[in-house]
């Protein structure tokens, strides 16, 4: 049975498909969907998939995922294809890209970065070092960041 | 060249440029030639941690060569009333042409360097990068072996917390130097680091058997177990004083080997080691000086001459 029969087709909103799985939670998190949000939000996971063996899919009602939203989303799903969907077609197809630096998506986990200090005021940043095995940096004080860091420091 | 963050903002032939230029101005740093490159320009010394040497030695290097230099502690300044460092640094931008900076959290020198417009120099940010004292650091072992590659160079002791191998140990591994990484487990090298050090190509041993790496080594370099860098004050009780180094220690060394030390020891260095030929440790806080003259002239884009006299 296809993922695309275990949840009906939306009318409108994004679709993210091939997220690694099990990560489709974190990219929820990733995405700030888990919180304050009234859309509906239908999460499949570990369905059978030719690309990645399994995969997890979200089914996103009534809100297309801005660019911002694509880049957050690479960090943890390079690989997963968007379809923006409007009246229950097609519209857009967009594609995750990671970018060399990730700028006020998520603060430093390190205790004594100097961007622990909630009132200094440049913007945080971390540097992508290398994207297969990925690895982030903060750019500031340097110290690896792993993705269950990041997806806690979410901005 | 502008801000010096870690080694990286150096490529090896500036760092080779900055070294020659070092080894001319030496009669200018033991006071023999007076030569005012820097008349009119001001440095700030921005150490928001207590320092000795590298203060004391930009201030120096600054005033040899006819520079002025304001000095900045955090006692009796707006940091105790809670100003952040992104305000310090602005106003220190109106009024310095260059700014060294020591900081007890890590990223406060890159952060700087992102704040104001005139170059910063990074003089130690928290367990980070200590970029100037490796200058000195590869002067020193320039001036003992007359080259940097294929030298076995032993780092011991606080490889985790200390920022002065940390920045060192990069710099090595670009002149072909072979790395043996001497410190108990819970004070290894950071992953990340050992990852860029392998990515360079280097030759990276690590041990926690201290004397079975002195006879093959050309450099020692010892470095303090940081009580100040620790979390847990146990877990620094565990491994203070873990190794030490006496006289008696080096009958099986080689004769040109020599032993560094960013300062202050305890208890790592005995002082019989003072009067060993390969004692260099104060050798290499003297020569903070010319490395740091050598540096304030590049980042002021003041040229050395080729002869100093």
């Amino acid at each position: 049975m296809s993922e695309m029969r275990r949840v009906t087709a939306i009318c409108n909103g994004t679709v993210v498909d091939h997220i690694p799985s099990g990560r489709a939670v974190q990219v929820l998190k990733m995405l700030r969907l888990d919180i304050g949000r009234s859309n509906p939000i239908s999460l499949v996971m570990n369905v059978p998939s030719a690309k990645l063996g399994r995969k997890d899919v979200l089914k996103i009602e009534d809100r297309e995922l801005s660019q911002e939203e694509l880049d957050r989303l690479a960090l943890l799903a390079p690989a997963a294809s968007v379809a923006i969907i409007r009246n229950y077609s097609v519209a857009e197809k967009l594609n995750a890209e990671l970018g060399d630096e990730l700028v006020n998506i998520a603060r430093c986990s390190f205790w004594n970065c100097i961007t622990q200090n909630a009132r200094e005021p440049l913007p945080q940043k971390l540097r992508v070092v290398n994207e297969d095995p990925l690895e982030i940096r903060c750019s500031y004080c340097g110290r690896g960041q792993d993705m269950d860091e990041i997806v806690d420091n979410i901005l | 060249m502008g801000d010096l963050i870690t080694m990286d903002d150096l490529s090896n032939k500036e760092i080779e440029n900055l070294l020659d230029n070092a080894e001319r101005l030496l009669p200018v740093a033991k006071g023999d030639v007076y030569l005012p490159l820097l008349e009119g320009k001001v440095l700030a010394n921005m150490f928001f941690e207590n320092s000795t040497r590298t203060r004391m030695s930009f201030e120096t290097a600054m005033k040899r060569l006819g520079g002025s230099v304001l000095n900045f502690s955090t006692t009796g300044s707006s940091v105790s009333k809670g100003e952040t460092l992104y305000d310090t640094m602005q106003m220190i931008d109106g009024y310095a042409d260059v700014a060294v900076i020591r900081h007890p959290r890590q990223g406060a020198a890159q952060y700087s360097a992102d704040a104001i417009e005139i170059p910063v120099l990074n003089a130690g940010d928290g367990a980070g990068n200590h970029p100037t004292q490796t200058l000195l650091d590869l002067f020193t072992i320039r001036e003992a072996h007359g080259t940097l590659k294929g030298l076995n160079v032993v780092l011991v002791g606080d490889l985790r917390y200390g920022r002065t191998v940390h920045s060192l140990s990069h710099a090595l591994v670009r002149f072909g130097a072979t790395l043996t990484l001497v410190s108990p487990e819970s004070l290894m090298m950071p992953r990340e680091i050992v990852s860029d050090l392998k990515n360079h190509g280097a030759e990276v041993t690590e041990t926690s058997d201290f004397s079975a790496t002195i006879g093959d080594a050309d450099v020692i370099y010892m470095t303090r177990i940081q009580k100040e860098r620790f979390p847990d004050e146990d877990e620094y009780a565990k491994v203070a004083g873990i190794y030490t180094l006496s006289a008696g220690d080096l009958s099986g060394a080689k004769k040109e080997m020599v032993i560094m030390h960013p300062l202050p020891r305890v208890e790592e260095i005995h002082p019989s080691v003072d009067s060993t030929h390969h004692a260099r440790y104060f050798r290499q806080a003297f020569n903070g000086v010319v490395a740091r003259m050598a540096l304030l002239c590049d980042c002021l884009g003041v040229k050395v001459p080729k002869k100093v006299k």
